[in-house]
């Protein structure tokens, strides 16, 4: 699979990720939420950069439940709750927002 | 009620899947209700040291991932003093691994507990699974 983005063709797996984390650009997440309907906002930005910088320190996906408790630090507690976080990404933060970020999927998450 | 899972890592962190492979069964398994520690012995304390550098063998560094165990609940990490000693390592030449305490204003605590032989043999005693890698 492969997706269009900035005028050039990313390499994609079968479930959308990303093929080559380094390859990533903001185009390409704009890219990919436009193709699942869903437009990103700055509150999805926030959630984007902050999973680039913990993967960029940690080498890993954090998992839902580590992403709401960090969030919840980093934003507010109105932003570190699996509500807020499912309204923004309805697929599931971890899995959509990972992907939208150049991630892969979080190491446990199905 | 939360089983007591120990997972022991006994092998340098590359040349075997080993050290990886166990640090993924830890991240998954924190996701279900486990009391999880974690017992570094043998060549297994190369596992936690700084300043790893895999670029001569074309592998990903995974040694950041340590330092996101913390943020997982995982907290109660033994290192064996002895495998430490023999190695001419001290606790210095670690990751400085911490876990933040929510109940208390987030204040950052030591994960890293350095245990005697026959200290560990006794938490090992407490537990009800054991892994070893």
């Amino acid at each position: 699979m492969a997706i269009e983005a900035n005028g050039k063709t990313f390499e994609t797996d079968e479930e959308g990720y990303l093929a080559n984390l380094n390859e990533w650009e903001p185009e390409v997440a704009t890219a990919m939420a436009l193709a699942e309907d869903c437009p990103l906002t700055d509150e999805h930005w926030d959630i984007i950069n902050f999973l680039r910088e913990y993967y960029e320190e940690y080498q890993i996906a954090p998992a839902v439940r580590v992403l709401t408790k960090a969030v919840g630090k980093k934003l507010g507690k109105d932003k570190g709750n699996s509500k807020y976080l499912y309204e923004l990404f309805p697929y599931g933060p971890g899995k959509q927002a990972c992907k939208y970020a150049g991630l892969p999927k979080p190491t446990g998450c199905v | 009620m939360a089983k007591k899972f120990m997972y022991i890592n006994r092998k340098a962190p590359y040349g075997t899947v080993y050290a990886l492979e166990s640090l993924e069964v830890v991240l998954i398994g924190a996701a279900f209700d486990q009391d999880v520690s974690l017992a570094f012995i043998g060549d297994g304390v190369y596992q936690l040291t700084k300043g790893q550098n895999t670029k001569a063998i074309g592998q990903k560094n995974f040694s950041p991932v340590y330092m996101a165990l913390g943020d997982y609940d995982v907290n109660k990490i033994y290192v064996e003093k002895e495998s430490l000693e023999e190695r001419g390592l001290s606790l210095e030449d670690l990751q400085h691994l911490v876990w933040e305490d929510e109940d208390n204003d987030y204040e950052e605590k030591d994960s890293i507990r350095l245990v005697s032989r026959a200290e560990l043999t006794d938490v090992l005693d407490e537990q009800e699974v054991i892994l070893s890698f």
